[in-house]
């Protein structure tokens, strides 16, 4: 589906997750953290845009490996985007939503 | 002669051994499998121990039992694997050279990743029952235990059968029920997932019966550790959840053998090829069951599909064939409900589980993704199919090793 996101059209999932991550700039990450009620500090953008490689590179992303990434322990994560971080800081970042889980 | 050498003796390995003995006879091949143990469990048997259902004799026989004659059975711990060398060390010292190597030493739990899980409560108001000593410790407790709070809890994925803690809940729920003591005894369900499955169809349906059965759920909880003082789980935002009875399932990891030879990924799983089952880094190694790091569940249903059609990659390989790109992530599993009944659900990689009927399109019996007697029998008998087919690498009449869509109910 679509919606306008920081004054662009951009097209989500049904949960909200862009799927196309060629739409995302810093704008759509900003409005889409305001919807999440957390602010972007300097820190925040460090943790998405890793997520953003991690994303390119096809790693599968858990919350064990960004415990081990050397970025940052899982209790900052927490800190940066709480109560469910991994879900959270992917939405923000416009890459999908981690299927951590079979 | 060549040899051909499987590591687990558990439900992967002694299926490959069981179909591959017909087809790898000497005088040109040697099959040797290999594990220390001396028992045989029927693992899905855990689940029912705890509530009195099964006897440690139904779900326990010896490893012989099920390998066949013409394959030699070495009881030994392994040290390492020598990939480059195409070498098995055992420990004390000893080679064992192959040709083709088959690994299937499945998954463990290893509490001791999370903080405090294995303390002082352990086993004695913190339990598993993904082992026999766990399973059986938390039987004695709930034969005596008198009520308060019962936490069921998921530590990280992926772990081996991600349904048993839900079965877990459900079973709990109809036991209390039984012992006339429910009203004593609050069930919460604790997952790192954002409900109750990993699959948006299957966890529609099971949130509903977690509602029907009275049975909270606390979502997306990422444990840090464990207060055994307290006697509380507490996530890495604070969130702490208070137990009288924690029935966690700890991080599953990959046997430390695989850690040993530096062939795993961060939890010692071999990283495999999804639709061939041919380890990715070495081309006589191949990966069955729960060692792998497919993504497919963790369950016997899978490793019994994956050993159909390991068997004629295996097959293609030694005569020199390209391999089959055929494993699909089939995965069949009964999800007992409680009170008698039970759910089925059919998956693959690409088709999560819907309604429909099963193994019959449009008969059945089984109904899936809807709680039948009929399914909840289909699951008592299937420990008896798991002894006398399925290890013996019997097919199952009417079931494919793919996932058939028929009679299935998607959404188009």
């Amino acid at each position: 589906m679509e919606r306008t996101i920081a004054g662009k059209n951009i097209t989500v999932n049904e949960e909200g997750y862009l799927t196309d991550f060629s739409q995302w700039d810093e704008k759509v990450g900003e409005a889409l953290s305001a919807e999440a009620n957390i602010a972007l500090t300097p820190r925040h953008w460090e943790v998405i845009k890793y997520l953003q490689e991690e994303h390119k590179n096809q790693v599968a992303l858990s919350i064990r490996r960004i415990g081990k990434s050397g970025l940052v322990d899982i209790k900052e994560f927490y800190q940066l985007f709480p109560n469910a971080p991994l879900k959270t800081a992917t939405k923000i970042a416009g890459i999908p939503k981690p299927a951590s889980c079979i | 002669m060549k040899n051909l050498v499987i590591l687990g003796a558990g439900t992967a390995g002694t299926m490959m051994a069981n179909h591959l003995h017909h087809n790898l006879k000497q005088p040109d091949w040697q099959i040797t499998i290999i594990d220390e143990r001396e028992e045989h469990h029927y693992q899905p048997g855990y689940l029912f121990l705890p509530f009195d259902t099964y006897t440690p004799e139904d779900i326990v026989k010896t490893i012989e039992e099920f390998i066949p004659k013409d394959v030699t059975l070495l009881k030994h711990k392994i040290d390492r694997i020598l990939p480059k060398e195409n070498k098995i060390q055992l420990t004390g010292g000893s080679e064992l050279s192959y040709d083709i190597l088959i690994i299937a030493t499945g998954a463990k739990i290893a509490p001791e990743e999370t903080e405090g899980m294995k303390g002082s409560e352990w086993q004695k108001s913190v339990f598993d029952f993904y082992t026999f000593e766990g399973s059986l410790a938390l039987r004695n407790k709930l034969r005596e235990w008198e009520g308060g709070k019962l936490v069921v809890h998921i530590t990280e994925m992926p772990i081996k059968c991600p349904v048993a803690p839900l079965e877990f809940a459900f079973l709990a729920d109809s036991f209390f029920k039984h012992k006339h003591m429910r009203d004593k005894v609050e069930i919460t369900y604790v997952t790192p997932l954002s409900g109750a499955f990993t699959k948006p169809k299957a966890t529609e349906t099971l949130e509903h019966l977690l509602v029907e059965k009275h049975i909270n759920i606390e979502s997306d909880f990422a444990i840090e550790h464990v207060d055994n003082d307290k006697k509380e789980i507490v996530d890495y935002g604070g969130r702490a959840i208070p137990f009288d009875i924690l029935v966690t399932v700890p991080t599953n990891k990959g046997d430390a053998l695989i850690e040993r030879s530096g062939m795993g990924d961060d939890l010692n799983y071999v990283p495999t090829h999804k639709a061939t089952l041919q380890s990715k880094e070495y081309q006589n190694i191949f990966v069955l069951g729960d060692a792998s790091n497919i993504p497919a569940s963790k369950a016997g249903s899978v490793a019994h599909f994956e050993a159909e059609i390991l068997t004629e990659n295996i097959l293609r390989f030694v005569h020199g064939d390209p391999l089959k790109e055929e494993f699909d992530g089939h995965a069949n599993c009964f999800i007992e409900t409680g009170g008698g009944k039970a759910l089925l659900i059919d998956f693959n990689y690409t088709h999560e589980p819907v309604e429909g009927s099963f193994p019959f399109a449009g008969i059945g019996p089984l109904r899936l993704l809807k709680e039948s007697r009929m399914n909840h029998m289909g699951k008592l008998a299937f420990r008896w199919i798991y002894w006398h087919v399925l290890l013996k690498g019997t097919h199952i009449p009417f079931v494919s090793a793919t996932m058939s869509e028929k009679g299935k109910h998607y959404a188009s």
